[in-house]
């Protein structure tokens, strides 16, 4: 117990450390802001679409680029910067390091994902159910936080191949989610495609709370969220530990 | 395969050095004691801790110098002082002490609070050997810790790793400065192509070599040195900066031929002196053998 309790404290030192050199930039912040504006602008501007809609979108949008944007790089940077050796040879799990930079993610995401949502209540966007909008963006910050464990788990020790590498899986997560195309207007083969990205569920999940207007039921929401979050967090834990001698010889 | 079948056993409180040439599998000796990879068989037992079964505790109890970096560039001497100390769980009002005490060791107390991307190499490897005090280590692992540096950083580093084994820390430090070593280390191995060829203390180490001893003569007149080969006991004679040295396992014996061989000639000695073999030619000649049978 106290060996869990103490590597708990060691894992908040590592969100510390990761907030205070990866995510405190500015050009880290002004991205985690640009780039869901951009696509949010690309997608609403000319069309006549309820503002529900589009913030249920844009929170999406938000969230996922903003927990998966600079987690995929720590890993092969602090492994080139040799950090990582150094974090190896002390006393951390494997677990502690991983979760620690998982927090940093989440907290960051949430963080960013604040101002859409203080911009839409501002403009008047219903919300029914705080519980639910809160929940949602807990669930979905942690499940998109550990998806950007996951993209690092390749024993490169160059950050451009797994940006890209994690550019090249969450485009299509995105596109695929039913933040273009409402899941109940999409085709069954295109419903059964959205099933597979974890975005899906968590717009459904705002859409439900904006408009009432969710495909699938809040629960169902919740727990693909859930599940999601445990099957990338266990299976970036156990990437990680099979590729960590690689990486530190790469 | 990068190492193969080492075994070693380092007493407590000494000053343990493992020397190699570049590529002799000297980091990865480390890297397993230090427990970031697994060997492939074997085991490694750091104050009664299994590194693989009771990893955590062994760590705990461990400094680590790395070879390269092992910092963080955006952050300040302090700040990554106390990073260290958090990972190593040491509390805040102990780490705050430490890491004064610790800076104003090593010269860097003035910068503290300077992002380490301004420190210049010698101040980074300081900083490096602080962090690696945070915890209060009983165990301190060094990676070539004054590989690529001035002279004072390089003299500062070793008074420092010298101090702590004389205060009773036990100290693994891999190397391929023999000098350093043979100046530092209580006892060495040296190992070459991933097997240990040698183990002990850097005085039986150059003992052990004894046909590496030598009788260094010069005299008055130029004296051919082939003349001096048929001197009892010469096994090799080499003329050097204009000093003859003949090469044996029996110094004393030589020193009387040479005698006798300077008399029967009329000659006078000008110089005359035994010389034992340093770590340098230790090192050379065996590895030179490993080479050989390799």
């Amino acid at each position: 117990m106290d060996d869990m309790f103490s590597q708990a404290s060691r894992c908040l030192a590592i969100t510390k450390k990761d907030i205070r050199i990866y995510y405190l930039r500015g050009p880290v912040i002004i991205f985690g802001i640009l780039i869901p504006l951009f696509f949010f602008f690309a997608y609403s501007v000319g069309r006549n679409i309820p503002k529900e809609f589009l913030f249920s979108g844009l929170l999406g949008i938000t969230l996922f680029f903003g927990s998966t944007s600079v987690s995929p790089m720590i890993f092969p940077w602090e492994a080139r910067m040799k950090t990582l050796e150094r974090l190896i040879s002390s006393p951390l799990l494997i677990e502690t390091i991983l979760l620690g930079d998982m927090l940093a993610s989440f907290i960051f995401g949430i963080t960013i994902t604040t101002i859409p949502l203080l911009v839409g209540m501002v403009v008047g966007l219903n919300i029914s159910s705080f519980l639910v909008l809160i929940l949602g963006i807990v669930l979905a910050g942690l499940c998109f936080s550990a998806l950007g464990l996951l993209f690092s788990v390749p024993p490169s020790s160059m950050p451009s191949s797994i940006m890209l590498l994690s550019n090249l899986v969450k485009f299509p997560l995105l596109f695929i989610s039913g933040i273009i195309i409402p899941l109940e207007k999409m085709p069954v083969w295109g419903r059964t495609l959205a099933s597979i990205s974890p975005l899906t569920y968590f717009v459904d999940l705002m859409r439900g709370t904006f408009q009432g207007a969710n495909y699938y039921s809040i629960f169902h929401n919740l727990i693909s969220l859930i599940l999601f979050s445990i099957a990338f967090l266990a299976i970036a834990i156990i990437g990680h530990k099979r590729t960590l001698e690689k990486r530190l010889y790469s | 395969m990068v190492v193969d079948h080492i075994s070693f056993q380092i007493e407590k409180g000494k000053l343990f050095g493992f020397l190699g040439p570049n590529g002799a599998g000297k980091t990865t000796t480390l890297r397993m004691m230090t427990g970031i990879i697994k060997p492939d068989s074997g085991s490694v037992s750091i104050m009664g801790y299994d590194i693989q079964r009771d990893t955590l505790k062994a760590k705990q109890i461990m400094g680590i110098v790395p070879e390269t970096n092992g910092y963080y560039s955006d952050l300040s001497a302090w700040d990554n002082i106390m990073f260290m100390a958090e990972i190593y769980g040491v509390s805040r009002k102990r780490a705050k002490k430490l890491a004064e005490e610790l800076l104003e060791k090593t010269g860097l107390i003035e910068r503290k609070d300077q992002k380490v991307s301004r420190f210049s190499q010698g101040m980074k490897r300081r900083l490096v050997l602080a962090m690696a005090f945070i915890n209060d280590p009983e165990v301190l692992f060094l990676d070539e810790p004054t590989s690529g540096l001035d002279v004072k950083s390089r003299q500062f580093i070793m008074e420092i790793v010298k101090e702590f084994s004389v205060t009773g820390g036990t100290v693994f430090m891999t190397t391929h400065d023999i000098k350093e070593a043979n100046w530092l280390c209580d006892q060495i191995a040296i190992i070459n192509k991933g097997k240990i060829i040698a183990v002990d203390t850097p005085s039986k180490l150059k003992r052990q070599i004894r046909n590496l001893q030598a009788v260094e003569v010069s005299f008055s007149t130029d004296v051919n040195p082939e003349e001096l080969k048929s001197i009892n006991k010469v096994a090799i004679v080499k003329k050097i900066d204009g000093k003859i040295k003949l090469y044996t396992d029996e110094p004393g014996s030589v020193v009387e031929g040479v005698v006798g061989y300077a008399v029967s000639r009329g000659l006078k000695i000008t110089h005359l002196a035994t010389l034992s073999p340093s770590l340098e030619d230790v090192f050379l000649e065996i590895t030179k053998g490993e080479s050989n049978n390799g």
